[in-house]
């Protein structure tokens, strides 16, 4: 069983108020920081950490922080991203609703570290009783001196405000996000300038995701160095799992990371294997952004080693025979579940949430969507699959954010390892709207 | 003044400059196509992808390339950078993509399309599309609609450029128009079919890379190929006055901005001429213009005559 740091505490009664949550050890790191370590100090545990954002994308924090430009008499911000709508994702959501003043811990950490005196959490437009949970624990904050002027008498002043967004996974991406909490229409921003130099109204702003900011307070309590010795390599710390899909016990864990995918998804303190008996057929572990395995590569890279819940073992083989931790939604697919219509599933997410800002996602995203349509609906052909693998490569990299990429990976992917089944979609019509296709075979030299 | 090298041409440009105006000043086939972006406009650019450009080292400093095709429009130049655009051919494969894209919703109404002959899309599309669509799906189509009382809309031609919402964001008092929706459901529209109703409004049209906004005075009365531009100006207490005038015989059909070779209103005496709308929509009387003389056509466009007609006829991918 892996050491929990984040949610330890989550089922416990009442941890949602200030008093419970104090009294099992919380806002023991905002203490401190701010008595005891200077705005640097708690940067260089950070960095000593290694901790790296949970939030999809695995950017180092430390560095990320150390990038914030710090011109005099301008003022910064940290902005929290709540705005969790990665399907197959719902870690930032549990976190919130059953500690959110581990979050305002975190936040207040992290901006003193960062010396921003205005920090926001974004929060995502369906999560609205969350946003009550939040304001409730944040107003108790205030009430306790942990908000407004002069926290715990170090000097330091913050402001927390929590904003809802409406609800569009566009606004995930940080400076759609920074566009949106200014009062615009969510559109992803150019890049550069980067938002360390120029974010939220023109401030240098640092935007982080929920488990990151919660991350900070066992770093800051503990130390760096103590952080750093969980996970393996360059993968440090723990980190929340929403595993989700055909699986006996899915749910929200916390593991160590370095744990392996076979432990994950058969071991008796996690999943517990796949529902009702059946097999594995496909897992996708990073989030639906991510690239999808095939049963054969989801325990064992291509390589033949144990394949591990790491940033770098999920990676292995790059887009050729591996994926990403992404933002770590474990989706399981048992044997029943039909990878054409996934794909066209989420391929029509991405189209629906497309911002509609540059033409290769707008008009890319949809195109895919219609084709995959046809092809799920036993009316392809088997140009479409090239054609689908040609406007993937069209999209991919062409975008001014990465929701190209992400909408384009997971239906390269597919083709990718499940040519087969799409195949057999065009070829026998008929069957395939009866009944699935099965396991597919994996290929003799896999 | 930092150097660059585009396409094997060494230019030397002031610090901050973008690829795509490094790449103007130097000037002829190495500039990149741009659909969205437009020098008079801050803010414009990197939506529509096709200025696209490959950078083969970053500068002098980190030699590295760049992993992804970047937007020339809005890239600052590094000393010592090396830009690939027509010799590179994975830009042109790229940009060929984004124009498949960009024609995917777009109607091919050509033939009754007053932007026909000045239609950037459609250079676009003779220089980069193929004959054929690979597009089996029903198209996305909205109903024209009036905005304002000069200027119709036609959604299915517009490729969400946002260039004219940033007309009426720099140009105009209050923007009431702006892009609805999300993704391929997108539109430019205004608020409740709100008209709109400002001095300078009549510049959308000018902007307009396609043939999405058009001038009612103006529509279906002429091909602009048949037109005889003259550069013209008139007293106006708006604007500049100074315009191009469109005229067939002694009429006057049609007032416009007098626009470069990139389709981009001119500076005239250190100040971008737009037009108003009394000058545009209303002047049509030759006694009120002073004539200066013809306006030269420097536009690669299907305007100039046969310029494809070699071109396609030995195109195979038109024979296929």
């Amino acid at each position: 069983m892996s050491r929990k740091l984040l949610i330890e505490h989550a089922e416990v009664p009442g941890i949602a108020s200030f008093e419970t949550y104090r009294k099992h050890g919380g806002y023991a790191s905002v203490e401190k920081a701010l008595k005891t370590m200077s705005p640097d100090e708690v940067v260089d545990e950070v960095k000593k950490s290694g901790l790296r954002g949970r939030g999809g994308a695995g950017f180092p924090t430390g560095m990320k922080w150390s990038f914030l430009a710090k011109p005099e008499g301008v003022e910064r911000h940290l902005v929290c991203n709540a705005d969790e709508s990665e399907p197959g994702t719902f870690k930032d959501r549990y976190l919130m609703e059953k500690l959110p003043h581990l979050l305002i811990e975190g936040m207040i950490t992290s901006s003193y570290a960062l010396g921003a005196r205005r920090s926001y959490i974004y929060i995502r437009g369906e999560f609205m009783y969350v946003l009550r949970i939040l304001e409730k624990a944040i107003a108790e904050a205030y009430a306790n001196g942990m908000l407004g002027k002069n926290i715990l008498g170090s000097g330091y002043d913050l402001d927390l405000v929590v904003t809802p967004g409406g609800g569009a996974y566009i606004c995930g991406e940080e400076t759609a996000l920074l566009e949106s909490l200014e009062g615009k229409r969510g559109n992803p921003r150019m890049k550069p300038p980067f938002p360390a130099v120029k974010g939220l109204w023109g401030n240098p702003t640092v935007v982080n995701n929920v488990e990151s900011i919660a991350a900070v307070v066992p770093i800051v309590n503990e130390g760096g160095e103590a952080y750093a010795q969980i996970g393996i390599e360059r993968s440090t710390g723990t980190k929340l799992i929403s595993a989700s899909g055909n699986l006996v016990r899915p749910g929200v864990y916390e593991i160590e990371l370095g744990l392996s995918v076979e432990e994950f998804i058969y071991g008796d303190d996690y999943c517990r294997g796949i529902a009702n008996g059946k097999k594995l057929k496909a897992c996708i572990p990073g989030g639906s952004s991510v690239p999808i395995l095939p049963h054969y590569l989801v325990t064992k890279t291509a390589a033949g080693t144990d394949r591990l819940m790491t940033y770098e073992s999920l990676a292995d083989g790059g887009f050729a025979s591996g994926s990403m931790l992404g933002s770590g939604g474990f989706i399981v697919f048992d044997e029943d579940q039909c990878i054409v219509r996934n794909t066209w599933n989420f391929a029509r997410f991405y189209a629906h949430e497309s911002c509609g800002q540059c033409s290769p996602c707008r008009e890319g995203t949809g195109w895919m969507e219609k084709v995959l349509f046809r092809l799920e609906h036993g009316m392809g052909t088997l140009e479409d699959i090239s054609l689908l693998e040609e406007i993937n490569k069209k999209i991919e990299g062409n975008t001014i954010c990465p929701l190209g990429d992400a909408a384009a990976w997971p239906v390269a992917a597919a083709i990718r390892h499940f040519r087969d089944e799409f195949e057999w979609h065009v070829n026998s019509p008929q069957e395939a709207q009866k009944r699935n296709y099965g396991l597919i075979q994996a290929p003799l030299e896999a | 003044m930092i150097k660059v090298t585009i396409d094997d041409v060494e230019i030397e440009v002031a610090p901050g400059t973008t690829i795509l105006n490094a790449a103007r000043q130097a000037g002829g086939e190495l500039v990149p196509p741009a659909m969205c972006y437009y020098s008079k406009l801050p803010g414009t650019g990197g939506k529509c992808r096709t200025c696209l450009v490959e950078v083969a080292a970053g500068s002098t400093a980190d030699p590295r390339p760049m992993p992804k095709l970047v937007a020339s429009c809005s890239t600052p130049v590094m000393d010592g950078m090396i830009v690939k655009n027509k010799t590179s051919e994975r830009v042109q494969t790229n940009r060929g993509g984004v124009v498949e894209f960009l024609l995917v919703n777009h109607p091919l109404d050509c033939p009754v399309c007053d932007q026909a002959g000045e239609c950037h899309l459609q250079d676009l599309g003779y220089e980069h599309g193929s004959a054929k669509t690979r597009y089996r799906e029903e198209r996305r189509t909205f109903s024209p609609i009036d905005i304002g009382n000069k200027i119709k809309l036609h959604m299915n031609r517009c490729i969400l450029c946002y260039r004219c919402v940033h007309v009426a964001n720099q140009l105009t008092e209050k923007r009431v128009h702006g892009v609805l929706h999300r993704g391929e459901h997108a539109e430019i529209s205004t608020y409740i079919e709100n008209a709109i109703d400002n001095d300078f409004s009549g510049n959308m049209i000018d902007v307009c890379p396609v043939g999405a906004l058009t001038d009612k005075t103006f529509r279906f009365k002429s091909r602009v190929w048949f037109l005889k531009p003259y550069e013209a100006e008139c007293a106006c207490d708006k604007c500049s006055g100074k315009a191009v005038v469109w005229m067939f015989g002694n009429e006057i059909f049609r007032v416009t901005a007098r626009k470069d070779k990139y389709g981009e209103v001119e500076t005239i005496d250190d100040k971008t001429a737009w037009i108003c709308n009394d000058c545009r929509f209303d002047k049509k009387d030759p006694s009120k213009w002073n004539l200066i003389g013809p306006r030269k056509i420097d536009r690669h466009s299907v305007i100039s005559q046969g310029k494809y007609a070699t071109k396609n006829d030995n195109n195979p991918k038109l024979l296929s």
